[in-house]
């Protein structure tokens, strides 16, 4: 059974839809991603899924409940992890777990049982009575995943997980969610990190205006909408050398700020020539998914 | 504004949770609290009962001081019900997002402004029944009737806890909540009976008096303390209570419409 099914939904705010009728299907087990650039809709999708706001039209069942009719019993079996930080200030690390088990009807004693574990999980162990104010970003949002767990969901949504973290409290979080896949959870996360949604995801879906544009694993998104080698150039001379011969030799080539970006399937001809190009600077590697994701998307600048 | 928001209140005790939350915070400063809630009134009821009440006859056959405590503990449940439901409710609501973190559990917003309107019902139950102690050890208190004060100042509570989560529904900023208490709490606290008898007043303005909630509590307050039955008290009653229920849906369509956006 799946753990999430949506089918044809559709939310407006105002004159302005934000999502513009979408499908997803969530089986247990499964990382999901759903990529976007801002404001693609992907955080009103979430909204939706969970019933805290009300779709113009479509159909949602999670957990096998419908949504948003059901959607109070359904979130009792699901775990959430904002975007933005919430703990409660007013409490410390083990009362925010306490207050928030509490929020589920849980029993006192089932609650007591459970912090010490997911302490340990979120590495706060030695932190159980400090403030949430002394803690750093990353323990905040360790914290934050950890309270998400005090029901023990079967179903973990997370929007943006790791924005605004470093590169070594990123890469605790995703061992922490494959901890998790480990266990059977399936997860349901948003992101615009590439290397995010390429190393957890089992599979992805890209939103941009309300809509999904591609969808499926992320080497199969790769291999099927972009050529699977890319040479960046830099330098002041990169845009005229991509006129005279970038252009004719790679299968297409685009700019970004100051890069050109030749994409191909043989790129002998371009590492060739830009080897005796001493002004040029370049880099030729694999495609990857932010690749797929700038091309499906578009290279424009989303405020 | 949509249909759904009109909806009736689908209460549930799952309220409790969110009531439990608020008391978890106050108890790590309740004694500051309950002493920061008293100072105000004590100092009023202090300062003007002796001070102003050596020169003034006795009124209704009470002291000018013990007319006074009647109205003191009516006020300062209505200060202590509006400070909560709107300047700590707006922040759990807007500033640090609890009612956020709160509403992805299964909880729901009507649970979630029961558990406020309750809470800070019972935050202005400590404050009027601390006024009342204090009436009490000064001999101000006439007999054992007194303690139907409780259920009284709890349903007062409940009344100024929808009202003011009403502004805190409507309201953008903190500096919002300043109109309210210009507008509506401070007249209260001068027209309603506080410090002198609402017939005093010219006609118009007793007028106006009666169609506030705060004459009403003091109404049945006073004579309470002062040992007698009230008279007319079922139609304080309804009035407090028709505040307490009307505020409260009106409270929680405005919640609905503002936080469905």
């Amino acid at each position: 059974m799946e753990q999430l099914l949506v089918t044809g939904l559709r939310k407006s705010y105002g004159t302005q839809e934000v999502v513009a009728g979408i499908d997803l299907r969530l089986k247990p087990g499964e990382c999901f991603g759903l990529l976007g650039p801002n404001g693609a809709g992907k955080t009103t999708t979430l909204k939706l899924c969970l019933g805290l706001a009300d779709p113009d039209s479509g159909a949602i069942t999670m957990l096998g409940l419908p949504v948003p009719e059901r959607a109070r019993e359904a979130r009792a079996r699901v775990g959430i992890v904002p975007q933005v930080d919430n703990l409660d200030p007013d409490f410390t690390v083990r009362e925010n777990l306490l207050v928030y088990g509490r929020y589920f009807g849980l029993p006192e004693a089932q609650i007591a049982q459970r912090i010490p574990g997911l302490l340990e999980f979120a590495g706060l162990g030695a932190r159980a009575d400090a403030r949430i104010q002394a803690l750093s970003g990353g323990m905040k949002r360790r914290l934050t995943l950890a309270r998400a767990l005090i029901n023990d969901p079967d179903l973990i949504f997370l929007d943006e997980p790791t924005t605004g973290l470093d590169p070594q409290a990123r890469h605790v979080i995703w061992a922490r969610l494959r901890q998790l896949l480990n266990q059977g959870k399936t997860i349901f996360l948003t992101t615009h990190f590439m290397d995010e949604a390429e190393r957890l995801c089992h599979r992805l879906a890209i939103m941009d205006r309300g809509r999904i544009i591609a969808d499926g694993a992320p080497r199969e998104l790769i291999d099927r909408n972009i050529e699977p080698q890319v040479v960046e150039v830099y330098g002041d001379g990169a845009e005229a050398w991509a006129a005279a011969f970038g252009k004719g030799a790679a299968e297409r080539c685009e700019r970004t700020g100051e890069t050109i970006f030749c994409y191909t399937h043989d790129a002998d001809a371009l590492v060739h020539d830009l080897d005796r190009r001493a002004d040029l600077r370049y880099l030729h590697r694999p495609a990857s998914l932010e690749d797929v994701f700038l091309k499906l998307t578009g290279r424009e600048l989303r405020d | 504004m949509k249909h759904k928001d009109f909806a009736l209140p689908a209460l549930s005790r799952r309220f409790i949770h969110v009531w439990r939350r608020n008391r978890l915070v106050w108890r790590k400063l309740a004694i500051p609290s309950i002493l920061g809630n008293l100072a105000d009134p004590m100092l009023y009821m202090l300062g003007l009962g002796y001070g102003l009440g050596a020169m003034l006859p006795e009124i209704g056959g009470m002291s000018y001081i013990a007319f006074l405590a009647a109205g003191t503990v009516c006020s300062s449940t209505m200060m202590s019900a509006s400070f909560e439901a709107m300047y700590s409710g707006f922040s759990r609501m807007h500033v640090q997002k609890t009612w956020e973190a709160i509403l992805n559990a299964p909880v729901t917003l009507d649970d979630v402004v029961l558990g406020e309107a309750v809470w800070a019902a019972s935050k202005s139950l400590l404050s009027g029944m601390a006024v009342l102690l204090v009436a009490s050890a000064l001999g101000l208190v006439a007999s054992p009737l007194a303690l139907w004060l409780v259920p009284l100042i709890f349903l007062t509570g409940l009344a100024f806890a929808s009202l003011g989560l009403i502004m805190t529904a409507l309201s953008p900023s903190y500096d919002f909540f300043m109109y309210y208490f210009t507008l509506f709490i401070t007249p209260m606290m001068l027209i309603c009976g506080v410090f002198f008898p609402v017939e005093q007043l010219p006609g118009w303005l007793q007028s106006a008096a009666q169609a506030l909630p705060l004459t009403h509590a003091v109404s049945i307050a006073r004579p309470i303390m002062n040992g007698a039955v009230p008279t007319g008290a079922m139609t304080h009653l309804l009035v407090l209570a028709t505040y307490a229920l009307a505020g409260f849906y009106l409270a929680l369509v405005l919640t609905r419409r503002r936080l469905s956006k």
